[in-house]
């Protein structure tokens, strides 16, 4: 359900900068049912790629040989990513906060860490410079905190303002898409609140899920169930060497 | 006749790379110098600063066999799989050997080896604002707009001691020709003192090719053929990503006894 919710808000036309991973799977969704036009750009330097199989990393030969272009690394940065030229960026995270910054660094402190992460990547620069940023993460406990071990890439900061305060140009978090259901910032608070919640899904779930006391949209709206051709082409992507 | 710059691998290893030095092997995801990372591993270097925008397989290989005791990186991870184990247990427990960290993001990582090939000091980027990384990375700064008063990230050039990058092919003169995706390998070579390309072949003539680069002999110090030189990753065009390898590779670094057998077979299996 999460990918099928991700995929959805991607409109036609965009071009999205996509992290590996369920962003990777939501975008090539998108792509193969609602938005045939959206322009997927991966890290690598891959520019509008159209792979028919999911790559496992961000640069799998398959991004290569379906791309309108190839560019080096610092050039997707950039000439691409950094004057806002992005519509979405899609990320995903180990942790997430009420206002939607996201570790990818460490749990714990960063110099005896409980667990090393990978760390940054491209994210920082993806959630400042693209125009919107959608999240895509399994609601658990452990990951919905109220406050990030550490701030690998910034949502709202600590509230309204913030992001103007940092001069990060893009709009940030607009949407974060759970596999319980949708959390969006209020508009006034910057706090990320409940907005939809998925079939068969209720609010007491996803409180327990969360780490801070969610607050729930008085326009709570039901995700509608995954349409059978949605089912149908999420369970006809394959990924890259797999042997089912 | 060849020129002189076509070398074998164990001696361009063992001419360019040291104990201590700045070591950046450069790959992203794409023509990764796997073989130019194992005869560093067997040669035995020591106290190595390992440079990667992606420490993946090979330095986690380099990091359990314990070649170094810094990693200068931006995403560290097994990619669609999971954790270096070798990299989280030098981490946290100092075995085989303490290593430290110097922590970027990609974006400030490309532009520290863009300031390196360019001869500058340090690069201006839009980036880190507002991430705890500036309070834990002192490569990490701000710079004020001469024009226009704006703040904005500086970073600081990286130079390594010595570059690694693995392409398709190279002429006969040592002209090294790569193409698919590009990563940083030509900033890599460009920011370093010494450089060593290891390729797929040496061919009479380097046939053009759409969207290819081409590092000239002259900014290279050796080139080593090195066939599958890459692989696991891959080379454009030559072979796929061998996806079932970095798979088995979570169990075989899982725990030190799997990954000191790896690393005996390894050492034992001189090319």
């Amino acid at each position: 359900m999460m990918s099928v919710a991700a995929s959805r808000s991607l409109r036609d036309g965009q071009s999205c900068f996509v992290g590996i991973g369920l962003p990777s799977t939501a975008a090539n969704l998108a792509r193969r049912l609602h938005a045939p036009a959206l322009v997927l750009i991966y890290e690598s330097g891959t520019i509008g790629t159209e792979p028919d199989e999911l790559p496992l990393s961000i640069g799998d030969g398959i991004l290569v040989d379906s791309a309108l272009s190839v560019v080096s690394v610092p050039e997707i940065f950039n000439y691409w990513l950094q004057p806002g030229r992005i519509d979405v960026g899609f990320l995903s995270g180990a942790q997430i906060d009420r206002f939607g910054n996201i570790n990818t660094t460490v749990i714990g402190e960063y110099d005896e860490p409980a667990v090393r992460l990978p760390g940054s990547g491209g994210a920082p620069e993806i959630a400042a410079s693209c125009r919107e940023v959608i999240v895509v993460m399994r609601q658990r406990l452990r990951a919905f905190v109220s406050q990030v071990d550490f701030v690998t890439s910034v949502g709202h900061g600590s509230g309204p303002g913030d992001r103007a305060r940092l001069g990060l140009r893009g709009a940030g978090p607009v949407r974060v898409i759970t596999d319980l259901g949708v959390l969006e910032p209020d508009p006034d608070s910057a706090e990320l609140v409940l907005t939809a919640l998925h079939t068969g899904v209720t609010i007491e779930q996803v409180h327990a899920e969360t780490g801070w006391e969610l607050e729930v949209s008085p326009d709570l709206r039901i995700t509608a169930p995954p349409t059978e051709q949605e089912l149908t082409t999420l369970r006809g992507l394959r990924t890259v060497g797999s042997s089912s | 006749m060849a020129s002189p710059k076509i070398q074998s691998l164990p001696h361009a290893v063992s001419e360019l790379v040291h104990d201590g030095d700045v070591v950046a092997l450069e790959g992203f995801t794409h023509l990764i110098p796997f073989a130019a990372g194992h005869e560093i591993i067997r040669q035995g270097r020591r106290d190595l600063t390992l440079v990667r925008m992606t420490p993946d397989l090979v330095y986690d290989q380099l990091i359990g066999a314990g070649c170094a005791s810094k990693l200068v990186f931006s995403w560290g991870g097994n990619p669609g799989v999971g954790s270096l184990h070798r990299m989280r247990d030098a981490l946290s427990t100092g075995w085989p050997a303490p290593l430290t960290i110097e922590e970027h993001s990609h974006a400030g990582m490309a532009n520290r080896y863009v300031a390196g090939a360019s001869g500058l000091p340090f690069a201006v980027l839009r980036g880190y604002a507002g991430t705890e990384l500036p309070e834990h990375t002192d490569t990490i700064s701000t710079v004020t707009c001469p024009f226009t008063g704006e703040e904005l990230a500086a970073v600081k050039a990286i130079n390594p001691d010595v570059a690694v990058v693995h392409a398709q092919r190279a002429d006969r003169d040592g002209n090294v020709q790569l193409w698919g995706i590009l990563g940083v390998q030509k900033e890599a070579v460009l920011s370093a003192t010494r450089a060593l390309a290891t390729v797929e072949e040496v061919v009479d003539e380097l046939t053009p090719v759409p969207g290819a680069i081409v590092l000239p002999a002259w900014v290279l110090d050796a080139v080593a053929v090195a066939p599958r030189g890459a692989a696991p990753s891959y080379a454009h065009g030559y072979y796929e990503r061998d996806n079932a390898a970095y798979k088995a590779w979570d169990a075989t670094s899982r725990d030190r006894e799997s990954f000191t057998t790896w690393l005996k077979t390894l050492q034992e299996d001189a090319s």
